[in-house]
């Protein structure tokens, strides 16, 4: 492999990586907070990319409102999916609100068969997204760097929000400790809530990306990246987001290099992602950035 | 008199901090001895350590002449050292009788297809477990809630059941953990009358954990005492009463009434 | 008194399943017979998923890998070698199974057998993960499993699938596994291994300390319910005589989990009962997804629909329905006789329900 080639595969790898990254933050949170495999966050993906479709081919809205408009629905989706279906759940066993989670799940990917029906779209991107670019002797379509980018002010941001603001504050407090917080004055409610419209934004903004790469959607696209993605959150130290950011960075990368190295192992890139979890579940079951807890006897 | 258990130089480290530093006691067969010390001494890492929920960093456990450190807990409870736990922990699916001969499981020798087609050696043992564990519920008066669930007995006697579950694995060796944590002083002296009644009629050893010295002053001829993962006392009640190093430990903590 | 009456109930009752089987397998359509099939095939999934996660309480998420290894085993034991032939026109398949052909007992016993000691090479490792890490793990190796199977095209010819499996399931076969599958299932949480192993369900650190081998007893539950799984899986490859890679995709696992939750952890009644009620529910809203004609009106199907109703009520269920449909309690004749007093004393005052026997 030529070392232009060796760049650009990287960048490919880092773009993918970015896509999982976002949409693992979501699943973190989630789980950091609830300790719930939050299994329909997927599915949340797919209808960022529906809404941000419709929004250009029904709405004839411009693609940047469209974009907007997608994030807010799919967020306004995200909240509800929170308040109806886990909020009530949570005194609960914990089996219960991860089948709630599947049911979710279902519900969302058959609906989108219903109402959006079950055949794949052709989701165009913006001009400006569909441009060959040549940086020396690299080329590469103009989105790779835009994912990257868009992907970078986001953790950036989400970073902030999570370290300097109150909101973000009281959410590392939850996910220490749901019940002290709570008793401490901080409205648990609204902070899940807060995490889940946080998460499930992300999770818009993954689809968007995610479509404008791979421009065909379709009902059930949300399952493998939102797969991949959670594989990458557990990689990363589950419940952590800066864990998430860089397992799904590494995710991305190491996928990507495999198929440009081996190209004959390409059919068992899926079998390699998850043997990968499986080992350093074995070894470090508390992910790369995770805190080995003690248990208390 | 033999020793029954031998605590040779025990260390245990996590990460940083070390919660047992160069700990050392023999434990001689029949007797009552107690721990104290101070929330946070080191006294459950100990327990732990013993019964193999932790590796020693350094040191050995020798029980019975045998060295059991680093063997699984399950191992050794099989050789004899059964514990109750600090904060209660029942088998909430189980029932009263069940929580107890879960005990029993340890001794049974018939394998899981025998005890599927209900062949007759199963069936035997089976009914053995069952009696003998009413027996055992009888001795100590849990024998009317036999059929009850174990969250549905008033806290006292959860903490009885716990014992008489750990009694079930006939030990040679017991180690209880804070028996009487959260009982107010009469329901404590009951207890200790009660630890005192399984000493004399088990046939065996009792090591305990108890948080206040004076919970023990009256039935534990022997007390260690130990600070910051590090034994500073060790001796009759009298002795421990009056040693500096205890008062100056336990100044504040310590009911002189 | 009471146990004699409830034994000659029982004997009676089976008596009736059996002439029904019977009945059922002489004179209902395909159609039918298969949805009865099915019922029997889910049930054991169910069944076995309660026996991990509802007694055991390892929450493993490898059904359908499981199921997979033994759809497949048992496909390539009974598939004739001239229908092999035919199967594998990209890539021959691999010499010592091309020219095989086993009775479907063999295939079913073999391919339970199988998945039982390849899930627990997998277990093996993973068990020392506790709660969801066990989950995430054993989820992986699933996954694993179907990429492997569409991967390593000279045994499992790929995407492809496997195609005229012979059709040996009838309904004695299903039925009579799943009569069997419970029949060990409820005596093994019946008896001390099933003490120590909800004792581990309730406290792992307890249990252990009390002298139960944690390894020994969740490697037991593992290997006793994947080998029904794969018997199951075998059922269902020579039912739907088509099997390929995506049948067995995760969200197998999610339907089985909903399922079993939905009719109670910890009682294998209420997995039978949910898991029959779920398959017979999405064969009954099948209309829905295809064209239909009202009258002289043509409604075009809505595909998507039934999964849609059945989520819908799966979520009901867990959301007012803590314990799923039957909590942990089973059937028992006794049960059921208490059941009938109380229905009568409410409908007639006079008659007080006691307790007669």
């Amino acid at each position: 492999m030529t070392f232009d080639s060796f760049l650009q595969n990287l960048a490919n790898g880092i773009s993918l990586g970015s896509l999982y990254a976002l949409i693992a933050i979501g699943y973190t949170m989630v789980y950091g907070i609830l300790r719930l495999i939050n299994f329909a966050h997927g599915d949340l993906v797919m209808l960022g990319s529906y809404f941000a479709f419709y929004g250009v081919s029904m709405f004839f809205l411009p693609w940047w409102a469209a974009f907007i408009f997608a994030i807010a629905v799919t967020a306004g989706v995200g909240v509800v999916m929170e308040k109806v279906a886990y909020r009530p759940l949570r005194e609960f066993p914990r089996i219960n609100l991860f089948t709630a989670a599947v049911a979710v799940s279902f519900l969302l990917e058959n609906l989108a068969i219903v109402i959006f029906g079950g055949r794949p779209k052709a989701f165009s991107r913006p001009p400006f997204l569909d441009k060959m670019l040549n940086i020396g002797s690299i080329t590469f379509v103009s989105y790779t760097p835009i994912i990257i980018g868009v992907s970078l002010v986001l953790f950036v941001g989400l970073i902030l929000i999570i370290n300097h603001t109150k909101a973000g504050t009281a959410m590392r407090a939850l996910s220490k400790d749901i019940e002290t917080t709570g008793l401490m004055g901080v409205n648990t409610n609204k902070i899940i809530m807060f995490a889940f419209l946080l998460g499930s934004c992300l999770a818009a903004v993954g689809g968007i990306l995610w479509a404008i790469k791979f421009p065909q959607i379709n009902p059930l696209m949300g399952v493998m990246p939102g797969l991949k993605a959670f594989v990458a959150a557990v990689l990363g130290g589950i419940g952590n987001v800066g864990g998430a950011m860089i397992g799904g960075l590494l995710l991305g990368i190491v996928e990507i290099m495999l198929v440009a190295f081996f190209p004959s192992l390409s059919g068992y890139r899926d079998a390699f992602s998850f043997s990968i979890l499986i080992l350093l579940l074995l070894f470090r079951p508390t992910g790369i950035m995770g805190e080995v807890q003690p248990e208390k006897v | 008199m033999t020793t029954l258990l031998e605590v040779k130089d025990l260390t245990k480290r996590f990460g940083g901090l070390t919660a047992v530093n160069h700990f050392s006691t023999q434990l001689v067969e029949g007797e009552l001895c107690a721990l104290i010390g101070p929330n946070g001494s080191g006294k459950t890492t100990i327990f732990n350590v013993i019964t193999g929920i932790y590796e020693p960093t350094e040191g050995n456990i020798i029980f019975q002449g045998e060295d059991i450190s680093g063997k699984r807990p399950d191992q050794i409870t099989k050789k004899g050292i059964a514990r109750t736990f600090q904060n209660i922990r029942l088998f909430k699916g189980l029932n009263v009788l069940e929580n107890v001969i879960v005990g029993k499981h340890l001794r049974l020798a018939s394998d899981p297809a025998s005890a599927i087609l209900h062949l007759p050696n199963y069936l035997k043992e089976e009914s053995k477990m069952r009696s003998s564990g009413m027996t055992l519920l009888e001795s100590l008066g849990l024998d009317r809630f036999a059929e009850d669930e174990p969250t549905s007995l008033p806290y006292g006697l959860q903490r009885k059941l716990e014992i008489a579950r750990a009694l079930a694995t006939e030990p040679r060796l017991l180690l209880l953990d804070e028996p009487a944590a959260g009982m107010s002083p009469s329901d404590a002296e009951e207890l200790m009358a009660f630890i005192q009644h399984i000493l004399d009629s088990f046939n065996l050893t009792i090591f305990l954990i108890e948080h206040q010295m004076r919970v023990v002053m009256g039935i534990c001829p022997r007390i260690i005492v130990i600070d910051h993962g590090e034994k500073i006392a060790e001796g009759n009640p009298e002795q421990i009463q009056n040693d500096d190093r205890v008062i100056e430990a336990y100044l504040g903590v310590v009911d002189h009434a | 008194m009471k146990m004699k009456r409830n034994t000659i109930l029982t004997i009676i009752a089976l008596l009736v399943i059996i002439v029904l089987l019977f009945l059922a397998e002489k004179s209902l359509n395909p159609y039918y017979k298969r949805i009865l099939n099915l019922c029997a095939i889910y049930s054991i999934f169910s069944v076995t998923f309660n026996l991990i996660f509802g007694y055991t309480g390892q929450f493993s998420l490898g059904h359908a890998g499981f199921a997979a290894i033994g759809a497949y085993i048992a496909a390539l034991l009974t598939l004739s070698p001239a229908q092999k032939a035919v199967n594998f026109f990209l890539k021959p398949i691999i010499s010592p199974l091309a020219n095989v052909e086993f009775p479907f007992l063999f295939a079913l016993i073999v391919g339970g057998l199988l998945t039982a000691v390849l899930s627990m090479l997998i277990a093996w490792p993973a068990l020392r993960l506790r709660g969801d890490y066990l989950a995430i793990a054993t989820l992986g190796f699933s996954e694993i499993i179907r990429s492997l199977m569409v991967n390593m095209q000279s045994l499992t010819n790929g995407a492809l699938g496997l195609k005229g499996i012979p059709g040996y399931t009838n309904l004695f076969w299903s039925w009579g596994c799943l009569a069997v599958c419970i029949f060990i299932i409820k005596r093994l949480v019946d008896s001390s291994y099933g003490r120590a192993i909800s004792a581990v369900r309730d406290d792992e650190v307890a249990a252990e300390a009390l002298g139960v081998n944690l390894f020994k007893h969740k490697m037991m539950a593992f290997g006793v319910s994947s080998f029904f799984v794969g018997v199951a899986g075998g059922l269902m490859a020579n039912l739907i005589s088509t099997i390929d890679p995506k049948v067995f995709l995760f969200t197998l696992t999610y339907q089985i989990v909903g399922v079993t939750v939905m009719g109670g952890m910890g009682s294998l009644t209420g997995s039978v009962i949910s898991a029959s009620l779920y398959t017979i529910f999405l064969e009954a809203l099948r209309p829905l997804e295809s064209q239909f004609t009202i009258g002289s009106l043509t409604v075009p199907g809505i595909p998507g629909m039934r999964m849609v109703i059945f989520s819908v009520l799966l979520l009901m269920v867990i959301l007012f329905s803590r314990k799923g449909l039957m909590g942990n309690t089973e059937f028992s004749w006794d049960g059921l006789f208490r059941l009938f007093n109380r229905l009568r004393s409410k409908k007639g005052e006079g008659s007080t329900g006691g307790d007669e026997s």
